[in-house]
């Protein structure tokens, strides 16, 4: 008890983390470069990117190397961090068509303006565990790389490198849904500003910007167990996949000094919209639209957040993936692992209080009986 | 470039209480109109911390709102200085404020506890900052944000009158352990944390400001001092505070402090310590208070 006990206290904790530099590095091998996880483990970056809020892929590999790979401890790493960087600007709306895709697919046509660009997927190759990769170093990676970029044309692509998007072409042929002008969303939008839901708390019903903001610093297990409840048929709302992109898109923020835009660079991104079953809305059937936008490369975590942001629209809503309620405050990764984890923490005084109450109520029943 | 960041981030260049002050601003504004509030939640910008959500990041955040460097701080959990997860709160506060901490709950300014108030009597110029990981009361008869807010303002609060009397009917008593609710000030039914029923009386009419933080919920209400506390009850099924008679302390040998039932390893028995270490401590050293807020010894 007393001072006794807050000398263990700080020991143990000292002692705990000094443990976990041991096993983190008690195989004797080589240190892993953050550069290495930065390239290499460049999926679990931009997971961590994304759940952790901040678009910063070194200090991302860099909680990665010190989380010992566990995502969602590095996302929580890179957050609190987020949260003591100082808020400069707000930039200006993205324009996702003038994204410089490096995949691009759609799942609703077989040909679409543009051609379907596979990129760099695994979707068609068989899961066969590669043996040979457990053989590669320095010399045969160089090898690969000057064989693979011999003969490609590596210079700035001539003419145009955006593309109409497919929802847009549908659009145009009154088969989608309009825009929703902010002061038309029925579910909580104003007009004059965007909520940030890093300033301000979340309350129900939340504008669409504010689901969106949510959906995007999820976490893809719980969006992904979520949207598979409706995909699986808890309110399916019969998605297609119209778009599919992966790509850089320019930032800007209005200039500082003066007038006009300033560009400060470019960010990877994962867009998905998905077409789903139609309403008549403004009297005429039209498909209604779900949409996914996070950082990095995240197919999974966009195609969730698409299929969610349409079930979520539901006027009344009646299963679990349509309550924005619901899906709103299970998907944060930080606050879900934070309180999953706090059930390690002492709980003898409530649990005495608990003990109390079942020792009482079978004295009562034994008096009874 | 990147190089130079990360060696300004090594010798920790935080703000003081880490927060930047236009958070501390807000966090505090918000705890002003919970205070004028009795026992409303307020709903507040919830900041991202080092310390995991759920382990004390809303006390965390009013704390370190709060703070300024004359100030004295106690952190406890469940009644006990040295419990690792204090430590670490207590760490992270010592390193981006330097300020002074105490073990007694005497010398603090501010205490921020979790799961317990302190047995020994708290003084107006005390402030106790509570960690909560469930804000709403209601929350065991409504699921939804949404709804609970709307019985809170209709003061509705019908279905928690009737989930107490179907506890009676189906077990004799009611069986809520810890986080008994209570009505503040005759309006706002709340969530007292999950304190012990033992310390829910020390609420009602105190000289002490108590502050409660909800990081994950994003919420923040407060009990002013010489407020009305009154703990939910019926005429004839009374609010009862965890009974310890007939034991005792093995270390101080208080009757009157709320007790852990503690399997001793070697001879196998149940014995009994107080839970508020600091207060045990006192006794044994004839600091303690002859007049605590403790029950008067049986």
């Amino acid at each position: 008890m007393g001072y006794v006990a807050v000398k263990g206290g700080v020991e143990a904790i000292e002692n705990a983390e000094e443990l976990l530099k041991y096993f983190r590095l008690k195989g004797g091998s080589k240190p892993i470069e953050v550069k290495q996880i930065q390239d290499q483990l460049r999926l679990a970056v931009d997971k961590v990117m994304g759940e952790g809020s901040l678009y910063a892929p070194y200090y991302a590999a860099l909680a990665l190397k010190q989380a010992e790979g566990d995502t969602i401890e590095a996302s929580f790493i890179l957050r609190a961090y987020r949260s003591t960087v100082p808020r400069n600007h707000y930039s200006l709306p993205v324009d996702t068509t003038e994204m410089h895709i490096i995949r691009r697919i759609s799942a609703a046509f077989k040909d679409i303006p543009g051609g379907q660009v596979l990129g760099p997927t695994r979707d068609y190759t068989q899961r066969l565990l590669d043996f040979e990769l457990a053989e590669e170093d320095e010399e045969r990676a160089a090898c690969f790389l000057a064989g693979f970029l011999e003969g490609l044309e590596t210079g700035a692509p001539e003419g145009p490198v955006t593309f109409s998007k497919v929802i847009d072409l549908l659009r145009e042929e009154g088969l989608v849904e309009e825009f929703q002008a902010k002061q038309q969303d029925k579910t909580g939008g104003r007009e004059d500003s965007v909520m940030d839901i890093t300033r301000e708390t979340t309350t129900f019903p939340c504008p669409r910007e504010g689901r969106l903001q949510a959906m995007a610093r999820g976490e893809i297990g719980g969006m992904l167990a979520i949207a598979y409840s409706s995909m699986r048929g808890y309110g399916d709302i019969h998605p297609t996949l119209g778009e599919l992109r992966v790509g850089y898109v320019p930032l800007k923020i209005p200039h500082p000094r003066g007038t006009g835009e300033l560009y400060l660079g470019r960010v990877l991104v994962t867009e998905a919209e998905v077409i789903a079953r139609f309403a008549d809305e403004d009297g005429t059937p039209k498909f209604t639209v779900g949409y996914g936008l996070c950082f990095g490369h995240n197919e999974l975590k966009a195609v969730s957040m698409a299929i969610l942001d349409r079930t979520m629209s539901a006027v009344e809503p009646q299963m679990p993936a349509e309550d924005q309620e619901f899906v709103l405050s299970h998907i944060d990764g930080i606050e879900s692992s934070g309180f999953a984890a706090h059930w390690k923490l002492p709980h003898y005084v409530t649990f005495q209080s608990d003990l109390d109450r079942l020792r009482s109520t079978q004295k009562r029943k034994g008096e009874k009986n | 470039m990147i190089k130079q960041i990360v060696d300004s981030r090594k010798d920790k260049g935080y703000n003081f209480a880490f927060i930047d002050e236009q958070a501390k601003r807000e966090i505090r504004r918000k705890t002003l109109k919970a205070v004028a509030i009795p026992g409303y939640q307020v709903p507040f910008g919830s900041r991202e911390l080092p310390i995991a959500r759920g382990w004390g990041t809303g006390g965390l955040q009013i704390t370190l709102s709060l703070l300024g460097p004359d100030d004295v701080l106690k952190v406890i959990d469940q009644g006990c200085d040295g419990s690792v997860n204090a430590v670490n709160l207590r760490n992270l506060v010592v390193e981006t404020t330097k300020i002074a901490t105490t073990l007694d709950t005497e010398e603090a300014t501010i205490i921020q506890t979790r799961h317990r108030i302190p047995e020994e009597k708290m003084t107006g110029g005390q402030i106790l900052v509570l960690q909560v990981p469930y804000p709403e009361a209601l929350r065991i008869v409504e699921p939804s944000e949404a709804k609970t807010r709307v019985m809170h303002a209709e003061m509705d609060y019908s279905k928690l009158w009737v989930y107490l009397y179907e506890d009676i009917v189906r077990w004799g008593g009611i069986t809520i352990g810890a986080r008994y609710p209570a009505m503040v000030n005759k309006r706002y039914i709340m969530d007292p944390s999950p304190i012990p029923r033992w310390d829910v009386p020390k609420l009602h009419m105190a000289d002490t400001l108590y502050l409660f933080g909800a990081g994950r919920e994003k919420r923040i209400y407060a009990i002013p001092p010489h407020t009305e506390v009154i703990p939910l009850e019926f005429e004839d099924h009374k609010f009862r505070v965890e009974d310890f008679s007939g034991l005792s302390c093995g270390r101080c040998g208080s009757t009157s402090s709320f007790l852990d039932e503690i399997f001793d390893d070697s001879s196998g028995q149940k014995t009994y310590l107080c839970s508020d270490t600091n207060y045990c401590d006192r006794r044994l050293t004839g600091l303690a208070q002859r007049k605590g807020n403790a029950r008067n010894d049986r």
